[in-house]
């Protein structure tokens, strides 16, 4: 795209370049991509845990990822579990996102800047904080929240959330939709207040207006920032851990109900209980995650994106 | 702001406030909740959760416990500390690549451009072994250093995607005008260019800032030593010691949230201005 004609001239090394290049191309080079491809080759590789003994395998580390009972089980649990964790972000997070964006932008409220910060506000605390305030609060010990819903008549709906089976990951999941509903919120909120009057104006002069404004009219022209929403999403869902790790352990409990392919990878490079950790299967572990949070990127990039129309605002 | 279009619906109007307000509340309630259980004596704790402390019910208990028992300074100074230098060199460095691929043609600007904005797709935790290995390999493990590095490569593909859109309409003229008058290449960075993306330095400082603050991952796993350890880290392990000591979990969990609420209320413009100015689109 860039025309080379400068080049064409002969003229002396431009060591600036190389000097205002460098360090970023430095620092990003060595920290992230090489430990990245690191990870990769690392999963090719098994060591003999007695002999320490260094040997290539191949994709033996996949295979057994794969197909071995000891691995395929856990490791389909977590990548399910992940799968659930970010349906129920597409399902209520963006949503209640898109919904309070709306409501920001369509009405002339006083106070809006006090509704916007607040409900930001959890976005900005770290996964330590938001684990162990729900962790309290839905604890049966404090009774806040069993008190609360009795307010509501609704005490016997009580039960420990984060300690059962059935109830813990969905849990989790509110509770980072609780956290992360800002991110979509702001992003929506600024992308409505980005159409121009008087495309609003057109449609007020053909009879849409209020809802049918929105989902007409609104909706399809903010479609692409919905659309990077949702790979934003993805991309952190899959790599989720802290949220996990603060609130059950890193045992993903009650019986690995809330384990995540962040909390396996963790547990699987530094072992638990007696399993000593396997740095070799844990880059085996990465690398899948890898390969999904890229595939994902890939689907948006070339099925979803393109077909989103853009239209010049 | 436009003013809405929509006909004046009264009504309208204060079902979205009810809707908003709950929104809010939801939002803060814990939070509050927090804090001023954190003040109350742990009888009144369990009595009412819902009330404020009065002079009866008053304790500053948990805080000593915490003062007296955790390193909580340290870890403070610690966060501080990696946080700010990471963000320094987040903010140099990305702006001076930023500024060589919006100011300069040259071979495989674009590809340059593309290989740094990868990292802003793909999670730099999933390097962690190898990261870890290469912080073994040079002793960098338990040193600041680690999380200084590790949070400057993770910062830097957004900044300089963000920073470059900004470089790119510096007015040419000035650049030109420097250029004659006989400024180098740095020079005109440095006192031309960068004071004038100082809005979107700050925009970018933000969005760099608050995932650097509240990281557990990477203090975990390279520097969990008691002298590096960061607030963040600190408070998980000092809420996972003392388990049932409600005031000090509660003091502790109020003096990790209040920084990040005062940085939240000195930025919070800078933040939303830079998320409604379209620079994540």
């Amino acid at each position: 795209m860039m025309p080379e004609t400068s080049n064409v001239r002969k003229r002396p090394f431009r060591w600036h370049i190389l000097v205002f290049l460098g360090p970023a191309a430095f620092v990003y080079t060595v920290i992230m991509i090489l430990p990245l491809a690191e990870t990769l080759r690392l999963s090719f590789f098994q060591v003999d845990s007695v002999t320490r003994v260094v040997t290539f395998v191949g994709l033996e580390n996949y295979n057994q990822l794969f197909f071995n009972v000891y691995w395929v089980g856990p490791f389909t649990k977590a990548l399910w579990n992940n799968f659930l964790f970010f349906v129920i972000h597409m399902l209520v997070q963006n949503p209640i996102g898109v919904l309070i964006a709306a409501l920001l932008s369509m009405f002339h409220l006083p106070g809006k800047k006090l509704y916007r910060t607040a409900i930001f506000m959890p976005t900005l605390l770290s996964f330590v904080i938001v684990g162990f305030v729900w962790k309290l609060m839905l604890s049966p010990l404090w009774g806040v929240s069993k008190g609360m819903l009795s307010s509501v008549g609704l005490g016997s709906w009580f039960m420990p959330f984060l300690g059962r089976e059935e109830s813990a990951l969905i849990t989790l999941a509110l509770i980072s939709v609780w956290q992360f509903v800002g991110i979509p919120m702001m992003l929506i909120y600024a992308a409505l207040l980005s159409i121009p009057e008087e495309v609003i104006e057109a449609a007020e002069c053909d009879g849409v207006t209020g809802l049918a404004q929105f989902f007409k009219i609104k909706l399809i022209l903010i479609l692409p920032t919905i659309g990077i929403i949702s790979i934003l999403t993805f991309v952190g869902n899959f790599n989720a851990f802290d949220l996990v790790y603060t609130t059950q352990g890193p045992l993903a409990g009650p019986n690995f109900s809330t384990d995540l392919l962040g909390t396996l990878l963790y547990r699987t490079f530094y072992g638990q209980q007696t399993q000593p950790g396997d740095p070799n299967m844990g880059a085996t572990i990465a690398t899948m995650m890898f390969f999904i949070i890229l595939v994902g990127v890939a689907i948006y990039l070339f099925f979803i994106q393109r077909r989103l129309t853009r239209y010049e605002m | 702001m436009a003013v809405s279009r929509a006909r004046r619906n009264r009504v309208a109007e204060l079902g979205a406030h009810v809707i908003l307000l709950t929104f809010t509340v939801i939002a803060l309630f814990p939070v509050i909740l927090i804090v001023i259980n954190s003040f109350k004596s742990k009888r009144a704790i369990f009595r009412d959760p819902v009330a404020l402390p009065n002079a009866e019910t008053f304790d500053l208990v948990g805080y000593t416990t915490v003062f007296t028992q955790g390193n909580f300074p340290l870890y403070f100074w610690n966060s501080l500390s990696v946080t700010v230098a990471s963000l320094f060199f987040v903010l140099l460095f990305g702006a001076m690549a930023a500024f060589a691929l919006s100011e300069y043609k040259f071979p495989f600007n674009r590809l340059t451009g593309l290989y740094l904005a990868l990292g802003i797709m793909i999670p730099i935790r999933l390097g962690t072994i190898g990261i870890l290995k290469l912080m073994v390999a040079t002793g960098l493990v338990n040193t600041p250093w680690a999380l200084i590095l590790v949070y400057t490569a993770q910062g830097l593909p957004l900044s300089i995607f963000i920073l470059s859109e900004f470089m790119a309409v510096v007015s040419k003229d000035l650049k030109a005008a420097g250029r004659i008058d006989g400024l180098s290449e740095y020079a005109i960075f440095f006192q031309l260019v960068l004071p004038l993306v100082r809005p979107a330095l700050a925009t970018v400082g933000v969005f760099t800032m608050i995932p650097i603050w509240n990281d557990l991952w990477f203090p975990l796993i390279l520097a969990p030593s008691e002298a590096t350890k960061t607030l963040t880290l600190g408070a998980q392990v000092f809420v996972g010691q003392f388990t049932n000591n409600w005031n000090a979990i509660l003091a502790a969990m109020t003096l990790a949230i209040i920084p990040v609420i005062f940085l939240y209320v000195l930025f919070s413009r800078q933040l939303i201005r830079g998320l409604t100015a379209g620079a994540v689109k």
